[in-house]
């Protein structure tokens, strides 16, 4: 979906400054994982908003419709259970992009203008633009952007920026029965999430907190756990950071290897100049 | 006139040859934007992402045909590392005070070598990213060891593909037209390999 040009804060591997200059909050959305009842309505809502193809579901012994989401699957309740000595836990998180701050997707990705980055925060895929290389499935720490083996593109959760855009909340929100889904300004959302990690501290969840990664710049999506020491109970990275391999790939080593093949080029010609070609010897020599 | 390369020979060096340079361009391509406009003059993004292995493929089994053909001939001996230890009088065209060579000089030999071991890390890590779906998450380490290793090898093979150009076409005059025609004159066999059909 084809955004505003204005409102463009980065675009992936783009030689020229992303002209967005529009000052506009950044928004997020809450998902309070102690308050979801695992219904599905945002998963159904996804689909429908989106004109999503339906994926057949895979039964894997929970209440989960499939084991992750898909090209066509954007948004999956994760259900996972955990034992401690507190008893018996039976966790619900939605799961879809995490819309980071700074996108590992987008950094790695080698097609100009595939991936955006809203000044709203948003992170959205372009497919017209996409080449299918799958740079982007090496850059997410989320394991979020998915290859469609049908057009040979990668899809992931838009944030409904086509509601966004006209002022209306993504679908996902709109479905939720409980309010455990929000939509807002991250920074009122964080203060929703701030008072809510109260509640529940006191409630004996010594451990709750809200998960905003730093690694990735924070995310537009503010997750409230009631385990927040142990986010992987979630199926959430405990740190999560763009990959090592590429960060070191499109910073130092790009440079050596720009300054390695510019040189070459240079060495070599004025190796020509100073020494010239080397010529067989006559009969005689 | 000595003939240098036969005919097969001079095929799949020709073979590797284009395959590498489209493999160079659309791969220069996707390392940075700045060069993106090579893609498009190949037909596009797209398309230059759909052939970019099929074109790996064909320098790979053009790499192994050169493995077959030339690996006897490109073992390092000790004459080899006296001429690596040599090498600054190669390079300051000085020819007559290093140890006289055979078919190749140790310069060609370790281009070989390094070719062919970046042929292997490339097709490795080539076929990880090719294929990145199919890697399951929990060996995610995969998919991002395939794009350093990647990048990586092709810099070295790049580096090496530099200089082999230039020592093959503007250096060592009567180079290109062996790999082409496949014939040398005694004088040229004589002054740059004179070990070499002795």
């Amino acid at each position: 979906m084809a955004g505003n040009t204005l409102e463009l804060k980065r675009i992936s591997a783009s030689a020229a400054p992303p002209p967005g200059i529009r000052d506009t909050p950044v928004l997020a959305k809450y998902i309070d994982t102690t308050t979801c009842i695992g219904c599905k309505a945002c998963e159904v809502a996804c689909q429908q908003w989106n004109d999503l193809p339906p994926e057949t579901t895979v039964q894997i012994g929970t209440y989960q419709t499939m084991p992750d989401t898909t090209a066509n699957f954007w948004n999956l309740i994760r259900f996972s259970e955990f034992e401690d000595a507190g008893g018996f836990h039976w966790f619900m998180r939605k799961d879809q992009c995490m819309h980071c701050g700074d996108p590992g997707c987008l950094k790695a990705c080698p097609a100009p203008g595939a991936i955006v980055q809203y000044v709203n925060g948003i992170v959205d895929f372009q497919q017209d633009q996409c080449i299918g290389c799958g740079y982007c499935m090496a850059g997410c720490p989320f394991n979020i952007p998915k290859l469609s083996s049908k057009t040979k593109t990668v899809y992931k959760c838009t944030m409904c920026v086509d509601r966004v855009a006209v002022g209306l909340e993504p679908a996902c929100i709109k479905a939720c029965p409980t309010g455990c889904l929000q939509f807002g300004t991250k920074e009122q959302l964080l203060e929703v999430a701030a008072k809510r990690v109260d509640q529940l501290r006191e409630s004996g969840f010594r451990e709750a907190g809200v998960y905003d990664p730093p690694g990735v710049g924070g995310t537009s999506v503010v997750t409230v756990l009631a385990h927040a020491d142990q986010p992987e109970l979630y199926g959430l990275p405990s740190n999560p950071s763009i990959p090592l391999a590429v960060s070191f790939w499109k910073a130092p080593l790009k440079w050596l290897g720009n300054i390695a093949m510019i040189g070459g080029i240079v060495a070599t010609a004025i190796h020509y100049l100073k020494y010239g070609a080397k010529h067989a010897h006559g009969k005689d020599s | 006139m000595i003939l240098r390369y036969t005919f097969k020979e001079r095929i799949v060096h020709w073979v590797a040859a284009f395959a590498y340079v489209y493999l160079l361009l659309t791969g220069l391509a996707f390392y940075t934007p700045k060069l993106y406009w090579l893609a498009v003059v190949l037909g596009g993004g797209t398309t230059s992402r759909e052939w970019h292995p099929w074109a790996g493929l064909v320098f790979v089994a053009a790499t192994v045909l050169m493995y077959v053909m030339w690996a006897s001939d490109m073992r390092i001996t000790e004459g080899d590392r006296a001429w690596g230890r040599a090498i600054g009088h190669y390079v300051r065209n000085e020819d007559k005070h290093l140890p006289p060579v055979g078919r190749y000089n140790a310069g060609q030999k370790y281009l070989f070598w390094l070719m062919f071991l970046g042929g292997v890390l490339l097709l490795i890590s080539g076929v990880a990213m090719w294929f990145t779906s199919s890697i399951p998450w929990s060996l995610r380490w995969l998919r991002h060891w395939a794009v350093l290793v990647h990048v990586s090898a092709a810099l070295a093979t790049i580096g090496g593909f530099i200089i082999h150009v230039y020592m093959g076409t503007a250096v060592v005059r009567g180079g290109f037209t062996s790999i082409v025609r496949g014939e040398v004159s005694e004088e040229w066999a004589r002054t740059h390999h004179p070990l070499w059909k002795r």
